[in-house]
């Protein structure tokens, strides 16, 4: 197995390709496929070249490159991690035994369902935020924007992969699959819902990179535990780019939160919309709907699949190896929310049928750390609001709370009341035009747009005038 | 359907049934009825907390009995008062989902017995989907909107179309033997290849593949009959029913009959309806039916009989036997021999009789009410109990009523009179006994109890319209033993206790082997070997046992499965 990447075949990777004639004639005439879906459907504004980083191999330090180059020849290829030596599967009934380097045929159609839902989402956000480079604050927002795309197809790369070298005919025709559904069509739309809908401006933009993306790291996260060997080393390198994304929605935000702060100082005033700022209550609408959409993704409170999949040693939880319990969860038991005669209360559940919210919550620890670090921001500027996470029933069409009232408070209430008052929680028509009409490109190096701080840093010690892309 | 929803059958709450079949449209909790011109639409919107048992939700258009017993009303009341409907489309009101058939955690809690009359009942809707379009005029097509797995895509092959969206995702699938280590028990593996003609090969990597095929498969493979993408799907949907309804000829005017809730008392040892009555003989587990003749003169023509409505006598027998039938069947597991009576006069049952053969090819109203009685008869036929007919002076088995008699496995008749009584027991054979009310093998009950015997059958035809006494009917092979007034109560009492003497598993079996005699259908494979081998699967441990499939799923604890082949 050649960890560095094999730069000489038409697609990098660090799987041997070239001893695998089958896999490489499959992905070969995968591949124009995928390049034409990228013409028709990925960004639509046409760079020049743009500063990307490239990953060239998968050991640790220097996993990537930097250079200009047109997204285009962007070398999107296949990287694995690192193969542990006898890697035993680390839970479920076959907890012990050594990792899968085939796929069990018993659970072939699982693997496939979890491979296609996964690989579902990566260009289906690409197909969602085609349009937002013609509205970009600045040329290094624009450069992160499409380092996102550029490697949400390489996701898309790293799946199609797996349904390749593990799933015979049928995989290549889910391969195939994944390019004809797109984003909002109505023939043939997205798996999931929310991937279903445009990101409509870059406060979404950052939104999504914060709150879904997150959700991709946790789904990745319970898949690199999995006994399929391949799948696991496959998220584990996805992971690394993942945290990336998420790093663009965090310092997105961050910038949104300071650029308001001193706006609001300034002038002394929330209202500073007359100043071209995005006054905090729209920020905080933007937070409590894609917050709560993105807890939609993790699923049911109860979930018979998720049981499956942990049992079979397909997909563990968040840091399975971590866990101070016997990984098998036989007759474990698992408190969960049920919403009850009006009330919202517990129950306890199989632990094994409650992994959905197990995951949930390690998904909620984490989102809260950005809620600290922006409500830093405006402390640290004097200004006395804060953020905050509304409640996990709030705005929910999946699991328990579908069908409930809850507000961001985390009270009951009926649908009515709840209907009054959506305009305080969720954004508006009057929100979204106007965070629209700040949406005006800026695409001279070094400027901002006035509704956003520029960032600490440039990439990789680059300055932050630096030309990030070159537009033709 | 909830229990709480039974009020208006019951009269006597503390003897209410545990479940009841009565509903009608505005109590609906899982469907919605809606017609427009000649196009009906019923649409499955499953509400997931009102099972008809606590401790399971029926998420995704999964059902339970009661959502069946909805379907049932529905497919009832469509043709009795819809006749201007032509097309039926079934389909969901869930997004990207049709159905995803019987409720686990239903199955998984339900007794073998529920699991087995549950199933009965199920299948018999799909039979009366399939009678609907067959004899009815009215063509059911499934709009398959979303995924449509195991009982759901069985509804589907129930119907004469199936339309499946086309959408990238949407899969039609039979995941029962993988997932569950059960079959699809309401008829899919029979219709795959009876019906459908999908080929056999085929057929096997459909039914061991859980996530199923997707539109463009199920086109190729016979799965389907047209896959439709999303954005024209409503269209196309609308634009079919409405070219199969132009293409059916349905009294486009006529209106139709309303079917009133049925008037019924349940008491302790008995339930009494208007013209048919039960009672429960618990200590001795035996049910005594009693089903009278009319009280009226027969019509005079069609439209009389349509304006008397479900008042009209073989419509209110049916409905009301129908029902009685549902209710024992599921509420009285114990009571397992039936010993089915008539009472009234045999003159008025032969009126009504011959008006029904009159006019059964002219009036859709006729002709409705024949089917019914034949669905009433064949859903005897595939009853688990002892069933014994009891021909005594002062009964009225003639014509179709005689197929009462027919059903049932033995024939008891009264020969000469009892003291003080001037009337004997006869019986009369008409034209409706000679294929009118098909058994589900297709023969008639007289082809199927002579099968192989031309001359004695002959024999019978040459009787027609005249009154049998108990050594003509013997003589002729109608009935099975014919005591005289001073044996007559030993010989039932013996006969009886006999029988419940005798395992009620053994005799469910050996009667269903002989009720079907001669060649076989997709019904009678679905009631017969379909549905044994499926009964067998659900009393084996790798079903049901601790550690079997039913019980663990949704545990998240794989099964135990014994490898040993039977
Ligand atoms: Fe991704
Ligand atoms: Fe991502």
């Amino acid at each position: 197995m050649s960890l560095n990447a094999d730069y000489t075949d038409r697609i990098p990777n660090n799987v041997d390709l070239r001893g695998d004639r089958r896999l490489q004639r499959a992905l070969e005439a995968w591949q124009p496929r995928f390049m034409q879906w990228w013409r028709d459907l990925g960004p639509d504004l046409i760079a020049r070249d743009v500063y990307l980083r490239t990953a060239i191999s998968a050991d640790r330090d220097g996993w990537a490159h930097f250079g200009h180059l047109p997204l285009e020849e962007y070398r999107w290829g296949i990287f694995l991690a690192d193969r542990e030596p006898d890697r035993r599967i680390p839970f479920g009934e076959h907890m012990g035994t050594e990792a899968w380097q085939q796929v069990p045929g018993e659970y072939r159609a699982d693997l496939q369902r979890l491979l296609v839902v996964q690989g579902d989402t990566e260009p289906a956000s690409v197909e969602q935020q085609r349009l937002l480079g013609f509205t970009a604050p600045s040329l290094y927002d624009l450069r992160n924007l499409f380092q996102v795309n550029v490697e949400e197809g390489r996701h898309l790369w790293a799946m199609v992969y797996l349904l390749h070298a593990f799933f015979g005919r049928e995989g290549r025709e889910q391969a195939e699959e994944l390019l004809m559904r797109h984003s909002g069509s109505v023939d043939a739309p997205r798996i999931l819902g929310a991937f279903n809908e445009p990101t409509r401006d870059w406060l979404a933009f950052f939104m999504f990179t914060y709150f879904t993306d997150r959700d991709g790291k946790f789904q990745l996260g319970t898949l690199a535990e999995s006994g399929f060997d391949p799948l696991s080393r496959t998220c584990r390198f996805m992971l690394r780019e993942e945290a990336h994304h998420m790093m663009v929605g965090t310092t997105g935000i961050d910038r949104v939160v300071r650029r308001t702060a001193d706006l609001m100082r300034e002038h002394d005033t929330d209202d500073i919309k007359r100043y071209g700022g995005i006054p905090l209550d729209i920020v905080q609408r933007y937070l409590n709907f894609h917050y709560s959409v993105s807890l939609d993704l993790f699923g049911g409170e109860r979930s018979t699949n998720v049981a499956n999949y942990f049992t079979a040693g397909l997909k563990g939880r968040w840091q399975e190896e971590r866990r101070g319990d016997d990984h098998r969860l036989t007759d474990a038991t698992a408190v969960v929310d049920v919403v009850v005669g009006g009330r919202i209360e517990q129950t306890a559940i199989p632990a094994l049928t409650a992994l959905n919210q197990d995951l949930r919550s390690e998904y909620f620890t984490d989102c809260n750390h950005g809620v600290r670090r922006w409500n830093r921001i405006l402390e640290e500027a004097g200004v006395d609001q804060k953020l905050s996470l509304p409640h996990h029933g709030f705005n929910r069409r999946v699991g328990a709370f579908a069908g409930s009232s809850v507000t961001p408070g985390g009270a009951l209430v009926d649908a009515d009341a709840w209907a009054r008052q959506q305009a305080e929680w969720l954004p508006t028509a009057d929100d979204f035009d106007y965070v629209h009409s700040l949406m005006k490109p800026v695409f001279e190096p070094g400027r901002m747009a006035a509704w956003i701080a520029p960032p600490a840093t440039g990439i990789n010690g680059q300055p932050v005038d630096y030309e990030y892309v070159h537009l033709t | 359907m909830a229990l709480e929803t039974a009020e208006k059958v019951a009269t006597t709450d503390d003897a209410a049934p545990a479940v009841s079949f009565a509903t009608d449209p505005t109590r609906y909790a899982h469907w919605h009825l809606s017609i427009d011109g000649v196009v009906a639409t019923l649409t499955m919107d499953v509400d997931e907390h009102l099972g008809l048992r606590p401790g399971y939700a029926m998420k995704l258009n999964s059902y339970d009995l009661g959502v069946d017993i909805e379907l049932h009303d529905a497919v009832q009341r469509l043709r009795f008062e819809h006749p201007e409907v032509a097309c039926v489309i079934i389909t969901s009101a869930k997004d990207r989902c049709f159905s995803a058939g019987a409720n686990i955690g239903m199955l998984a809690q339900a007794t073998h017995p529920w699991k087995v009359n549950f199933c009965k009942f199920t299948n018999e809707t799909r039979l009366e989907i399939e009678d609907a379009t067959a004899n009815s005029g009215q063509t059911y097509i499934a709009a398959v909107n979303g995924a449509a797995a195991g009982g759901g895509y069985e509804l589907a092959l129930a119907c004469d179309e199936i339309l499946l969206i086309d959408d990238g995702s949407s899969a039609v699938s039979l995941p029962e033997l993988p997932l569950l280590a059960v079959l699809p028990a309401t008829g899919g593996l029979t219709r795959l290849g009876d019906k459908r003609h999908v080929r056999r090969d085929l057929a096997d990597v459909f039914v061991t593949k859980s996530e199923g095929v997707k539109a463009p498969t199920a086109l190729r493979w016979g799965l389907v009959d047209a896959a439709i993408a999303r954005g024209q799907f409503d269209e196309s949907v609308s634009a079919r029913a409405a070219s199969i309804a132009a293409q059916r000829s349905r009294p486009k005017a006529a209106p139709g009959v309303v079917l009133e809730p049925l008037a019924v008392s349940f008491g302790k040892d008995g339930i009494a309806y208007d013209h048919v009555s039960a009672v429960l003989d618990r200590s001795a587990g035996v049910v005594t039916l009693t089903i009278a003749g009319p009280a009226d003169e027969a019509p005079n023509d069609a439209h009389e009989a349509r304006s008397l409505g479900c008042k009209f006598w073989p419509l209110a027998v049916a409905r009301e036997l129908d029902d009685l039938i549902l209710n024992l069947r599921t509420n009285e597991l114990t009571l397992g021999t039936w010993v089915i009576r008539t009472a009234g006069d045999m003159r008025g049952v032969l009126d009504h009789d011959r008006f029904m053969l009159e006019h059964r090819e002219t009036d859709w109203f006729v002709n409705e009410v024949e089917l019914l009685v034949k669905r009433v008869l064949k859903r005897l036929d595939v009853t688990s109990r002892s069933l014994l007919a009891s021909i005594e002076p002062g009964s009225c088995f003639g014509g179709l009523l005689l197929e009462l008699a027919l059903v049932c496995d033995e024939q008891f008749m009264l020969d000469g009179r009892m003291e003080d009584d001037e009337r004997s027991a006869v019986i009369v054979v008409t034209e409706s006994n000679l294929g009118v009310y098909p058994m589900g093998n297709a023969l008639s009950r007289l082809e199927s109890r002579f099968f192989g015997r031309a001359s004695e059958l002959d024999a019978v035809r040459v009787a027609v319209g005249d009154p049998l006494d108990a050594a003509a009917a013997s003589e002729l092979g109608l009935v099975t033993v014919i005591p005289d007034a001073i044996d007559w109560e030993d010989e039932l009492r013996i006969a009886l206790e006999q029988r419940t003497s005798f395992s009620p598993d053994a005799l469910t079996a050996m009667e269903a082997s002989l009720r079907f005699v001669g060649p076989e259908t997709m019904e009678s494979k679905i009631f017969g070997r379909l549905t044994a081998w499926q009964n067998w699967i659900f009393s084996r441990p790798n079903a049901i046992g601790p550690a079997g499939a039913l019980r663990r799923y949704g545990s998240g604890q794989r099964a135990e499965l014994s490898r040993e082949r039977v």
